[in-house]
């Protein structure tokens, strides 16, 4: 048993890695990138992927925060209302009450940890389906923000906020200028801070016990509750961090610009691998999650696509991508469970 | 069962008629009857013709929308699933039938090929639900994919295929005998809401009392005891979303009869609002348990409360939040009874 191991360990590094849906994600992209980058001319430089990235870092960043919460075992609708309300609210301060820009962002990203925590309330507490519990908050928060706000964009941001930062930036070889800018950096760092706090804390391990069975987490001594407000409370940052990001890139606050992104947002992180049962997703996945969809709608642009047509490719990509996964990584799983407990039939 | 003697022990009798109405009053529940009664009693001392006729109308009008949906959603809601195409499925069932109609009939076309163009645009429609059904079912059953991501896929893709055919346009010229059905009314109740009735009763028939309705609900109790009971746990699923589905045809008839003309983005903000009708009315998100009367309940509930406070002259926007604040009230009162009930004295504990 042990030498025959031994023998197989080599393919059984591929047998894994065809098991990974990351695996599989990861080869769907290089063919879609072949396949655009032979037929549209503009599509693999490094202007058009520094774009690519940018549009997509707020997207990405409310990823980063949904992902905790998948893996903690729950499902959060209302992230994008939270970054709307976050976005509006600060964007007020700084308007009308002309407060400093550091005063401005604490008071929109506390605002995002509240509603955050306000979720993880109604989850813990009050015992409601997590999937209830935050659509029920997203049409509270976000309707009382289309009441008061009256559907009024706010144009006159002051200009720290709307001045594009700039962190690095470089002129290609055919004339085109290439900025590393503030949403790039925010996005990397984290992503690199997620991925991190989830492997390599003991918060994020017992996140992902928590995912995979509540009950025996609570049994070995987790803290349940706190467990529920750091997942939330998290996503709640995030979801205030982009609804900043967005603001500081369009350079106005108009709040239903976020509105419906939350479906977007969810398909690119379970198309990602995160399983929406809890306890399985990496934040690379999730991050390949995003960058087919970014791929898929850039370069159907790119090509002329009609824009029309780009939902359509959207849902066959979601199912034939997540059928696949299930269909490939099934038989694997059979396998392990019969290897590993071979005595008891 | 003989008839009990008049003086029969009156506890006991009391106690029977507690359970008789409860099994009278769909899933037991009282306190959204008080909710709603207390609603209304509410919005009538403050409204002066809150508890008039011509709300009661406009009720009946604007609920057949609404409720259709929400009974397309709550039938995989019960096997612990979820059908986000739904609106998506309705728009376009109401496309395809507003074009073949408006292709196939011309102004000096009699009334017998009007007709026959109407009923073929109608099976047409209800080809492609079924059919839409089938796919969304077939997914879901063998390959073990969440639900919730297939139907978003599905919702993508049907989206995607109405936008793209239509770019986006609202298609009109619906012919007026079929437009008159949506202000039709028989003894003054709307034609289209005795369809929600009818359409609700077959519903919760079948959830009832079939083999099918049983399997659902075990299903969505634990899909793996189901599967040990002997269940065909896949033709089961398949059979949900068809029926989901097929109840989107009854939709789009409603919202073709009402709005007069079709598009890809009507109603699309009734999708999770159509969750929390069922939630609301007691169908338990992890499956298992839920039935039509009480969803007809919550969506009265909701109902009363948008048009009491449309008449207060609040917007919209503030409507749609305190229906996510109801239903999180609710919610905490179902948690909070246990507790309650514990306060209160003992004789209470045998009328659980």
């Amino acid at each position: 048993m042990h030498e025959d191991s031994q023998m197989a360990a080599g393919s059984s590094f591929l047998v894994q890695l065809r098991r990974r849906p990351e695996a599989w994600l990861l080869a769907v992209i290089a063919v879609v990138v072949i396949v655009f980058s032979l037929t549209a001319r503009d599509f693999l430089t490094l202007a058009n992927i520094i774009d690519l990235l940018e549009t997509y870092s707020v997207q990405a960043i409310m990823a980063m925060g949904l992902f905790v919460v998948l893996v903690s075992g729950g499902i959060d609708i209302s992230f994008a209302a939270t970054a709307s309300v976050a976005q509006y609210c600060a964007a007020l301060l700084a308007t009308q009450l002309g407060f400093s820009a550091p005063v401005v962002i604490l008071c929109g990203l506390a605002i995002g940890v509240a509603l955050g925590c306000l979720n993880a309330l109604l989850v813990h507490y009050v015992r409601i389906t997590s999937i209830i519990a935050t659509i029920a908050m997203m049409s509270v928060s976000f309707s009382l923000l289309m009441y008061f706000s009256g559907g009024k964009s706010i144009y006159t941001l002051p200009d720290w906020w709307t001045n594009r930062i700039v962190f690095w930036r470089m002129e290609t070889a055919s004339g085109d200028i290439v900025r590393v800018t503030l949403p790039i950096v925010a996005m990397a760092v984290v992503t690199l801070f997620t991925w991190a706090w989830m492997t390599r804390s003991s918060v994020g391990r017992q996140l992902y016990a928590m995912g995979g069975n509540a009950e025996a987490a609570r049994r070995v001594g987790m803290n349940i509750g706190r467990l529920q407000f750091v997942a939330y409370g998290y996503l709640g940052l995030m979801a205030a961090i982009a609804g900043l990001l967005q603001a500081h890139r369009v350079g106005e606050s108009v709040p239903n610009a976020m509105y419906n992104t939350e479906l977007a947002v969810l398909s690119a992180a379970v198309l990602g691998g995160a399983s929406l049962t809890g306890g399985i997703g990496t934040v690379p996945g999730v991050l390949l999650g995003i960058v087919l969809l970014a791929v898929l709608q850039n370069g159907l642009n790119l090509l002329g696509v009609s824009s029309y047509f780009f939902q359509i490719v959207i849902g066959v990509t979601i199912l034939v991508s997540t059928s696949i996964t299930v269909i490939s990584s099934r038989p694997g799983r059979r396998h392990r469970i019969i290897a590993g407990a071979p005595s008891n039939g | 069962m003989a008839e009990p003697p008049l003086l029969y022990n009156l506890n006991n009798g009391l106690s029977d008629l507690m359970t008789r109405m409860k099994a009278g009053i769909p899933g037991a529940h009282t306190g959204l009857v008080v909710l709603l009664v207390l609603l209304v009693a509410g919005f009538s001392l403050f409204i002066p013709n809150f508890a008039s006729v011509g709300t009661l109308q406009s009720f009946m009008y604007q609920l057949p929308l609404l409720g259709l949906l929400s009974l397309a959603m709550m039938a995989p809601l019960i096997t612990g699933g979820l059908n986000l195409a739904i609106i998506a499925t309705t728009n376009q069932c109401a496309l395809l039938t507003a074009f073949i109609m408006q292709s196939l009939i011309t102004p000096d076309s009699s009334a017998g090929s009007a007709a026959a163009v109407i009923v073929l645009a109608l099976v047409a429609g209800l080809a492609l639900c079924l059919l839409i059904g089938l796919v969304t079912g077939t997914l879901i059953a063998y390959t073990g994919v969440h639900p919730i991501l297939i139907t978003l896929g599905t919702k993508s893709l049907i989206d995607g295929i109405s936008i793209y055919l239509t770019r986006g346009m609202a298609l009109s010229g619906i012919p007026d005998g079929f437009a008159r059905i949506g202000t039709m009314t028989i003894v003054g109740v709307p034609l289209i809401f005795l369809l929600l009735i009818v359409v609700a009763v077959i519903v919760s028939i079948i959830l009832r009392r079939t083999a099918f309705g049983v399997a659902c609900a075990m299903i969505g109790s634990n899909i793996e005891a189901a599967r040990y009971s002997a269940i065909d746990t896949r033709r089961v699923l398949v059979g949900v979303y068809v029926m989901s589905s097929l109840i989107c045809f009854f939709a789009a008839l409603v919202m073709l009869a009402t709005f007069n003309s079709a598009s890809a983005d009507y109603a699309q903000s009734y999708l999770l609002v159509t969750i929390l009708a069922a939630v609301l009315g007691g169908v338990d998100p992890f499956g298992g348990f839920g039935t039509a009367g009480g969803l007809m309940l919550a969506l009265a509930i909701l109902q009363v409360i948008s048009s009491g406070f449309n008449q207060f002259g609040l917007s919209n926007y503030l409507t749609v939040a305190i229906w996510g604040g109801t239903l999180i009230f609710v919610a905490m009162a179902q948690t909070a009874r246990p507790y309650l009930m514990g306060l209160l004295p003992s004789r209470f504990d045998g009328s659980k």
